[in-house]
C-alpha cells in the first residue's frame, strides 16, 4: 500500500453534507472487475452534462482549473455515507486524491481510504469552511499543507489538529500491508478457533 | 462478579480472538456473505499475493446485485460487464473452494435474504458481507455489518477482521404501533431523529415491546436500515420468535446441538445496568406511515405532512442541502406528500423483499388496479419468497392489478441492473436509500413501506395507506 507521510497540495472544495458513495461513484460505472479504470466514473452524476457521452460540465469544481489538480478534498458532514463500495476510494486514488479533510466520514469509507493511502481527516465544519475560503481566495497559491506525523493541518496560517486512531496511523505512514500483519498472528486466529470450537460447536458444521 | 454488559458488548468479547492492550483486536468472522459486485478484486488481490483462503466452509458466494430479474435471463445476460462480474464470481467461487448458489437455483436471492432464509444467520454470529445492509442480521442478534473490499480480502484470508470497539447506543421505542404502520415507518422515524450520522462510531441495540412484538422480517427491515442512520450495526436480542423463525432451516442446528444453541442464544441480551454510551427514546404510538422527500433517508415525513420549506430550517446546511434536495427531487415547498404523482412502484430489496411484504402489498392490491400511468414492479429477494408467494396465489393478485412479477435479485434498488429509472422517473419505492441517482440517473427515489408503496401504485400519487386499507 502506498504511504502517506506528508501532502502540500491544490485543495477543492465540494462542501455539501451526506456525499454518499453512490454520488462518489454510481453503480453503473462500477461493472469493471478492477481497481483500475474506475476515476472516469468518479461524481459522474455531478461532473458530466451527459453522462454516457462523458461531456464535461463546467460548473462542477474538479472540472475547474487549478481544481483538476487537486489532491484534496474539502467536504461536509458524513462523507462517503452509504454503499460500502470500496470502488469510491479506488476511483478517488486514480483521480488524484490522496486526502479528504471533513467534518465527519461514514465509518466504511473511512476504512476503505485506510486501507488504500489515503487520508480521512475530521475537522471540525468551521475549520473546513475557513480552509475552503482560504483556497477560494487563490486556490494555486494557497495549497494546503498535511503532515501525519503531527497530525496537523497547515492552511490559512492555522495549524489545525487532528485526531487518528493509533493503527490507522501507522498503517498509513507504513504503508502496511494488513493481511500480511495479521497472518503473523495465524496461532492466535488458530487457537481461538479451537477453542470456539468446544463452546460453540454447532458455528463450525 | 463482573461488571453488567450490552449484547455488543458481549458479542464482541466472545469474537476477540487478539488484542494489543491498547484496543486494537482481530475479530472472529463467523460468516461472510459475498457476492458479485465487491468480490472480484478481493480475489484477484489473494491470487496476486499468492494467498489461500483461511478455510471456505464459513462463506457462502450468491449472484444478486446485477442479475436481471426477467425470466429470459438463464438464456442470456445482455449486459457484457454484468455477465463478467456473474462469471467471475462463479469462478472465483470454484477456484477457491468457496460453496455457491447458482442463478438457476431456487435459493438464489439477494445475500441478505437468503442468510436467513438457509439458516446461516444465527445468533451470536459476526456476520460480513462486502455491503452496507450486512446490518439486516442484526434482527438475530448476530454482531453483522459491512465492510468494504480490502475487509472482504482479509476476511477470505485470515477469518478475522482488525477492528476497534464501536460505542453502544440504545434506542429504546415504548408502546405499540398503530394500524397501518409498519416496521419500516419505525426505521424511517428513528433514522429522522437520528439523523444520517447520528449512529456514527456506535452499534445501535433495539430495546422495547415495540420490536419484540414485530415478526422477524419487520425486525430485518429495521436493522437492515440502521445503517442508514450511520451506525455500524443494529442488534436485537433474540427471542422465542428468533428461535422458532431460525428451527428446521437447512443449516440451523440440529437435535442436541440445537438444545445446546439455544441455551447459549438466550444469555445474549444486554444485562440489566448495562452501560450505553448515548439513549434515545421515541413512543410508537406516535408514529405514523411515512415516506422521504429528499436525497438522504433522513429527510423523511409523515405521510399526513408537507413538502418542507428549506427557508424554516435554522440549520445552514441543512437549508443548502434541503434546497438542492428540493431541487433534484422536483418538488415544491408547501405541496401536501399526498399530492406528489409517482411514475413508477417497486416493490422488492433486502428492506422489503420478503413474504410477509409481498403480503401487505397483495392485500392491498387484492381486486384493484393500479393507476394507468403507473409502472410496477414486484421483485421477490430470493427464489423461496418467490415460490412460497406463487404457492399463496400472490402472484396472480399482482398481475390482475397490472403489476410485473419478476426473478429475484437487487433489481431497481440500486440502479444498476436492466430495471432502472429513467432520468426525471418518480418512484415510489420499498428499498433503503433515495440518494440522487441511486436507482437510475436523475431517478427521484420515495422511501415508503409496502403497503404505502401499494397504495401509491393504486392512486397513483403517495397515498396514505390507511385510506386503502
Ligand atoms: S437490495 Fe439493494 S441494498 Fe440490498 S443488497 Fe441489493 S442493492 Fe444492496
Amino acid at each position: 500500500m502506498e504511504k502517506f507521510v506528508h501532502l502540500k497540495a491544490i485543495a477543492a472544495p465540494l462542501l455539501r453534507v451526506n456525499i454518499d458513495t453512490d454520488v462518489i461513484i454510481p453503480s453503473r460505472e462500477m461493472k469493471g472487475v478492477s481497481k483500475t479504470g474506475l476515476s472516469v466514473g468518479m461524481f459522474a452524476n455531478w461532473r458530466y452534462t451527459d453522462v454516457p457521452a462523458r461531456i464535461s460540465n463546467p460548473e462542477f469544481v474538479l472540472n475547474r482549473a487549478p481544481y483538476d489538480k487537486a489532491h484534496i478534498l474539502l467536504s461536509g458532514d458524513n462523507f462517503g455515507c452509504g454503499s460500502s463500495r470500496e470502488h469510491a476510494v479506488w476511483a478517488m486514488k486514480e483521480w488524484g486524491f490522496r486526502a479528504v479533510i471533513a467534518p465527519s466520514f461514514g465509518a466504511i469509507y473511512y476504512g476503505n481510504c485506510v486501507r488504500n493511502g489515503i487520508l480521512p481527516v475530521v475537522l471540525p465544519d468551521e475549520a473546513v469552511r475557513a480552509i475552503a475560503a482560504w483556497v477560494e481566495a487563490s486556490p494555486a497559491a494557497n495549497q494546503v499543507e498535511i503532515d501525519l506525523p503531527s497530525q496537523k493541518v497547515h492552511a490559512a496560517g492555522v495549524a489545525y489538529a487532528f485526531s487518528i486512531g493509533e493503527s490507522d496511523k501507522d498503517m498509513l505512514l507504513e504503508g502496511l500491508d494488513p493481511i500480511g500483519v495479521t497472518l503473523k498472528r495465524d496461532p492466535a486466529i488458530q487457537a481461538f478457533e479451537a477453542k470456539d470450537r468446544m463452546q460453540r460447536p454447532w458455528v463450525y458444521i | 462478579m463482573a461488571a453488567p454488559r450490552t449484547l455488543y458488548d458481549k458479542l464482541w468479547d466472545s469474537h476477540v480472538a487478539h488484542s494489543d492492550g491498547a484496543g486494537n483486536c482481530l475479530v472472529y468472522i463467523d460468516l461472510h456473505l459475498t457476492h458479485e459486485v465487491t468480490t472480484p478484486q478481493a480475489f484477484e488481490g489473494l491470487r496476486a499475493a499468492g494467498r489461500k483462503m483461511h478455510r471456505t466452509d464459513k462463506t457462502i458466494a450468491v449472484p444478486d446485485h446485477n442479475v436481471p430479474t426477467t425470466p429470459d435471463r438463464l438464456e442470456t445476460i445482455k449486459d457484457p460487464e454484468s455477465r463478467l462480474q456473474l462469471e467471475m464470481l462463479e469462478s472465483n467461487a470454484r477456484d477457491f473452494g468457496v460453496p455457491y448458489i447458482p442463478m438457476s437455483d431456487i435459493r438464489q436471492g439477494i445475500v441478505h435474504i437468503i442468510g436467513p432464509e438457509l439458516g446461516m444467520t444465527q445468533p451470536g454470529k459476526t456476520i460480513v458481507c462486502g455491503d452496507s445492509h450486512t446490518a439486516t442480521h442484526g434482527a438475530f442478534g448476530a454482531l453483522a455489518f459491512g465492510i468494504g473490499t480490502s475487509d472482504v480480502e482479509h476476511v477470505l484470508a485470515t477469518q478475522t477482521l482488525q477492528m476497534q470497539k464501536s460505542k453502544n447506543l440504545r434506542v429504546q421505542v415504548d408502546g405499540a404501533l398503530p394500524t397501518g404502520v409498519t416496521g419500516k415507518d419505525l426505521i424511517l422515524a428513528i433514522i429522522g431523529r437520528l439523523g444520517t450520522a447520528g449512529g456514527t462510531g456506535h452499534v445501535v441495540e433495539y430495546v422495547g415491546q415495540v420490536f419484540r412484538d414485530l415478526s422477524m422480517e419487520a425486525r430485518m427491515t429495521v436493522c437492515n436500515m440502521t445503517i442508514e442512520a450511520g451506525a455500524r450495526a443494529g442488534l436485537m436480542a433474540p427471542d422465542d420468535k428468533t428461535f422458532a423463525y431460525m428451527m428446521g432451516k437447512p443449516h440451523a442446528p440440529k437435535a442436541a446441538q440445537w438444545e445446546q444453541a439455544v441455551a447459549y442464544w438466550k444469555t445474549l441480551k444486554s444485562d440489566d445496568g448495562a452501560k450505553f454510551d448515548k439513549e434515545i427514546r421515541m413512543n410508537a404510538a406516535d408514529i405514523v406511515p411515512h415516506v422521504t422527500w429528499g436525497t438522504s433517508p433522513e429527510d423523511v415525513l409523515p405521510i399526513t405532512a408537507k413538502v418542507p420549506n428549506p427557508d424554516d430550517m435554522s440549520d445552514a446546511n441543512k437549508r443548502v442541502s434541503a434546497k438542492r434536495s428540493l431541487e433534484y427531487m422536483g418538488l415544491i415547498p408547501g405541496t401536501p406528500l399526498e399530492q406528489v404523482k409517482v411514475d413508477k412502484v417497486f416493490v422488492g430489496s433486502c428492506t422489503n423483499g420478503r413474504i410477509e411484504d409481498l403480503r401487505a402489498v397483495a392485500a392491498i392490491l387484492k381486486g384493484k388496479k393500479i393507476a394507468s400511468h403507473v409502472g410496477m414492479l414486484v421483485v421477490p429477494g430470493s427464489g423461496l419468497v418467490k415460490h412460497q408467494a406463487e404457492e399463496e396465489g400472490l402472484d396472480k393478485i399482482f398481475v390482475a392489478a397490472g403489476a410485473e412479477w419478476r426473478e429475484p435479485g437487487c433489481s431497481m434498488c440500486l440502479g444498476m441492473n436492466p430495471d432502472i429509472l429513467q432520468p426525471g422517473e418518480r418512484c415510489a419505492s420499498t428499498s433503503n436509500r433515495n440518494f440522487e441517482g441511486r436507482q437510475g440517473r436523475g431517478g427521484r427515489t420515495h422511501l415508503l413501506s409496502p403497503g404505502m408503496a401499494a397504495a401509491a401504485a393504486i392512486t397513483g400519487h403517495l397515498t396514505d395507506v390507511r385510506k386503502v386499507m
